[in-house]
């Protein structure tokens, strides 16, 4: 059975139908063609699959298509602004936070929500924030610097 | 043809900076293309019906109500994939594996598969897909698989490596043996010996991507495969072989790819997808979930290995002795054998003997991962040495150092070595400030040693100078975590251009010759001196160009800092590379230059790890607290890059080290298919991962690279094993070191000494 | 003559010799007299053998000479990760 889906994905209004037992991130990725969320497992377990959903960061093979109804998505696809990347997409690409980069997606959408919650993050803050998205080619080091630094210029951007 | 490619000393520009790599943006904004994001028009979804058995003959497959079910356009099974290996034992193991013809070897082998116009129609068509199996013994475990009582997986597998031929079939598929000298003798002449078994459990590569592919095969016999692998010419070649079709036609793309490792070196589902789009002469998209993953990718090896190690008082190690059982799957492959080669290839021994056994088992079949084979044999030898060091009252890097291997050495594994690395991260780690750093209460500092080889092999590159001198340059080998960027610094580098002038691509295997899989640490070793070589060709076409324009002869033209300069006429003012191409249409057309190559002599690789860790008494949790790697890289081309492979290739290492292993239950089937309870490092669980680059030139290359994936990975087992005796006083002869294992060592030491 | 070092499990291809005496100047020569010589190492030919001169190991270059004072060795064909 198909059900048809009403949602605001990265600011725009946008309609989809899926089948009624068709996951958030099959929806996104096959229907709406948001290929920027990955799936590693489909279980929970990887991270990869990352999203935030009125605001709350998800793992999106968790969540039906049919739960997006009236909610607000947003997905790696929506972060920059523009040509203008967002800081943390700026600052893994420095820190050469991404090796094969496919679990990049889901770590910046975990990392964005941390810094609105934490703007000035520990280390440890931040390894448990990123707890949940795994990566398999970094050894996580890159990953947290790049997340530090972010946060250091995002703090003085705020200042300004 | 022999190309110059000889290491000359010289200084870099572009070669050891860090800019950012030019696939980043696309992958920080959900941009670039991975195996499962790429959809062909009008495909189907293809589904694998996997074996519930780890050892079961395939009596019958009924298909008939599958394929009547609306929607579903082809069901196949070994029928549909003939055997066309022609007597090629690696081909038909791969053939064997990716869709089992009589029997099913073990939980997981795919059996049959479907495609149909969705998923749902797919799922409903697997259901309905009739399998009798008669069900067999099975044997996962790698001592009792080598037992003469065990059940024997191929009736027709006799022993090869030994003299005479064994008259039984059994499991164990190969015997190796490597070494020098008269190990008995050494043994005499020891002062301490120490003889242990040390047991590795299987573990995955665990890329985070899953293995996907979109095929279309069109009713005149051309073919197209996208598909996320480490060697999409391979890829090619072995598909085309499987299939019955020329080469020229199968055109084979590679996707970004997320994480390999070794993993995807090897053909899983991608025949089975070329025969589900032939069948049903649609495109056909099939994917593997993690489950699939875990149950039916490449694994690497579980291990039981004997080792012997002799040391005198004066810390000469007299002698080496190894017997390392290796399980490949169900198919002989050659993992114990690289376990032989490399156990000891870190010293300088006067008698040394190893044999490597490769063991059957039903579990899947192995496939290589990151250095293969050579962290277990590590971790044995490692934890002897330091066990050895203690009996003599010597500090373990000082008897290391005594005893390293050194230009000029003959290896355990037998030819001389040149100039390497290992003595000098040996004296790195001894004067690194984390070696003297205090520790706390439960800590404990190991180190230990690893070894590669790294390979070269075949490879091609192509260089086009754009009009507006810009430099596009095409190789055949896959960007595994940041090539891209290092070969476009080197092209930069031999251009003398700006790294952002030059773009570098993967091309498909329709635009190159033939190269080999980004495997053995080659990618960068290989592609890049296949890449200075076409740009010095380009470089000599620039000059001839310019020559032209000039109207002077070529030998009065030389090339600096990207620019053509008349040596004979100082008043002709340098004209760039931009002037140049600008002008190719007049003076003879595009500008490229192009090189095929076998990139042998790449260096081997050698590396040092210090750990310290911290072990719960009361729950036997081992956390790692501080880690450094220290590593010889030649000349590393973009060092952040180079700190990357050193940083993960230690993540994977400490996740086997302390919690990774598949689990079978005594049903033969895999417990833990997923990556809750397979669980890899996660943030929380790391410190920063510190490294050390050393660049001792690699002799064979014209910048003096060496690979340096994959050696990371060697000494965390060891150096994890080190650091946990050191902080808990118990010698752990079992990985992975979960708290369970942990702690009954600590209470069987207990017991023994109350 | 070139002395050709042999691994343990090719030895009992080569009636058990740890070395032999071979006439030949490239490593495509090699192995053809190999073969010719010893044909019992037609599968492990097959298989893939690599040659290590002087310590540096060719996989595939077939053309490479054999310089007459040179250490070589032959070793299994390996594959990486
Ligand atoms: S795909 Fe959703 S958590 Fe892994
Ligand atoms: S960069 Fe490959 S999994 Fe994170």
């Amino acid at each position: 059975m198909s059900v048809l889906v009403n949602s605001t994905i990265n600011g725009d209004n946008v309609s989809f139908s899926c089948d009624a037992d068709e996951t958030l991130m099959d929806a996104l990725r096959n229907r709406v063609g948001l290929k920027g969320v990955k799936e590693g497992c489909g279980t929970g377990d990887c991270g990869a699959c990352s999203i935030r959903l009125d605001g709350a960061l998800v793992c999106s093979c968790l969540v039906l298509g049919a739960e997006a109804e009236g909610r607000t998505v947003e997905t790696v696809e929506g972060m920059s602004n523009g040509a203008e990347l967002h800081v943390l997409q700026t600052k893994f690409l420095e820190h050469a936070a991404l090796q094969c980069g496919i679990c990049t997606p889901g770590f910046l959408i975990a990392a964005q929500t941390l810094l609105e919650k934490n703007p000035s993050p520990t280390e440890t803050e931040i390894r448990y924030a990123l707890a949940g998205n795994l990566c398999r080619c970094t050894g996580y080091d890159k990953i947290v610097r790049a997340v530090q630094d972010a946060a250091v210029v995002m703090k003085k951007g705020r200042k300004k | 043809m022999n190309k110059e490619t000889k290491f000359t000393e010289r200084t870099f520009k572009s070669v050891g900076t860090r800019p950012v790599r030019p696939d980043g943006v696309d992958k920080v904004t959900g941009r670039a293309r991975y195996g499962a994001d790429y959809d062909m028009p009008g495909q189907l979804i293809g589904l694998m019906l996997r074996s519930p058995h780890a050892h079961a003959t395939i009596k019958k497959i009924d298909t008939s109500a599958a394929e009547q079910l609306p929607g579903v356009k082809a069901v196949v099974t070994s029928k549909d994939l003939p055997d066309l290996t022609d007597g090629d034992t690696d081909l038909k193991c791969i053939l064997e594996n990716s869709m089992a013809r009589k029997k099913a070897f073990y939980d997981g082998h795919a059996v049959a598969a479907v495609a149909a116009v969705d998923m749902p129609t797919a799922k409903a068509a697997l259901k309905l897909i009739n399998v009798e199996y008669k069900i067999h013994k099975h044997v996962t475990d790698v001592d009792k698989a080598a037992d003469p009582k065990a059940p024997v997986l191929h009736k027709d597998c006799f022993t090869k490596g030994v003299e005479p031929a064994p008259v039984k079939p059994s499991n164990i598929a190969a015997s190796s043996e490597f070494g020098h000298g008269d190990v008995g003798k050494g043994f005499d002449d020891a002062d301490f010996v120490v003889e242990r078994n040390f047991r590795t459990e299987q573990t995955h590569q665990g890329y985070i991507e899953p293995h996907a592919c979109v095929a279309s095969v069109s009713p005149d016999g051309s073919g197209e495969l996208w598909v996320c692998t480490q060697g999409h010419f391979v890829f090619r070649q072995q598909c085309a072989q499987l299939l019955g079709m020329d080469m020229a036609k199968l055109r084979v793309t590679s996707s970004e790819i997320g994480g390999g490792f070794g993993g995807k070196t090897h053909l899983w589902l991608e025949p089975v997808a070329l025969a589900l789009s032939r069948k049903a002469n649609l495109p056909v998209k099939l994917t593997m979930t993690r489950e699939d993953v875990f149950r039916a990718s490449g694994p690497t090896s579980a291990t039981s290995i004997d080792i012997k190690i002799g040391i005198k008082n004066d810390g000469t190690i007299t002698a080496g002795e190894a017997t390392l059982r290796y399980t490949s799957g169900p198919w002989k492959g050659s993992w114990a054998m690289l376990g032989a080669m490399t156990a000891f290839a870190c010293y300088d021994l006067e008698n040394v003997k190893t044999t490597g056994l490769e063991i059957l088992v039903n579990r899947p079949k192995t496939t290589a991962y990151r250095a293969p084979s050579a962290p277990m044999a590590a971790f044995a030898v490692e934890s002897v040495i330091d066990e050895l060091a203690g009996k003599i009252g010597r500090d373990p890097v000082a008897v290391r150092i005594q005893n390293a291997a050194k230009e000029g050495t003959q290896s355990s594994y037998g030819p001389v070595y040149g100039p390497i690395g290992i003595g000098p991260t040996l004296e790195a780690a001894a004067k690194h400030p984390h070696m003297s750093a205090p520790l706390g209460e439960n800590q404990g500092r190991g180190m230990a040693c690893g070894f590669w080889f790294n390979f070269g092999g075949q490879s091609c590159t192509h260089i086009n100078i754009d009009i507006d001198g810009t430099v596009t340059l095409t190789v055949g080998t896959i960007d595994v975590g940041g090539a891209r960027a290092s070969l476009s610094l080197v092209v930069a580098e031999e251009l003398g251009i700006n790294y952002e002038q030059v773009k570098t691509v993967i091309g498909d295997t329709g635009n190159l010759g033939y190269n080999e899989m980004t495997d053995g640490s080659r990618g960068t070793f290989a592609s890049s001196m296949s890449a200075i070589m076409s740009a010095r060709k380009a470089i000599e076409e620039l000059k001839q160009r310019a020559a032209m324009m000039w109207d002077v002869s070529v030998d009065e033209v030389s090339w600096e800092d990207g620019h053509a300069r008349a040596t004979g006429n100082s008043n002709l003012p340098p004209l760039s590379i931009a002037e140049i191409a600008a002008g190719a249409g007049k003076t003879g057309g595009p500008i490229a230059g192009h090189t095929e190559l076998n990139a042998d002599g790449a260096g081997v690789s050698f590396a040092t790890h210090i750990c310290d860790v911290e072990v719960d008494p009361e729950t036997g949790l081992t956390r790692v607290i501080r880690y450094t790697v220290i590593q010889d890289a030649g000349k590393a081309v973009h060092p952040t890059y180079v700190e990357g492979q050193f940083q993960g290739g230690a993540t994977q290492g400490i996740g086997w080290a302390l919690n990774e292993e598949y689990i079978y239950g005594d049903d033969g089937r895999l417990q833990n298919p997923g990556f809750l309870d397979y669980r890899i490092p996660v943030c929380s669980d790391l410190p920063m991962i510190d490294t050390q680059i050393l660049e001792i030139p690699n002799p064979n290359h014209p910048y003096g690279i060496r690979g340096v994936g994959e050696t990371s990975i060697v000494p965390p087992l060891a150096a994890i094993a080190n650091a946990v005796s050191n902080a808990s006083g118990v010698r752990m002869t079992h990985v992975p070191m979960s708290p369970p294992r942990i702690l009954a060592a600590i209470e069987e030491a207990e017991t023994t000494t109350a | 003559m070139v002395t050709i070092n042999i691994w343990g499990a090719l030895r009992p291809a080569v009636n058990g010799a740890a070395s032999i005496e071979l006439d030949a100047t490239t490593i495509r020569d090699l192995f053809e007299k190999l073969e010719a010589q010893y044909p019992k190492t037609l599968p492990y030919i097959e298989e893939g053998i690599a040659v290590s001169i002087d310590g540096t190991i060719y996989q595939d270059s077939w053309s490479h000479p054999l310089p007459t004072d040179a250490e070589i060795y032959l070793l299994p064909r390996i594959a990486g990760g």
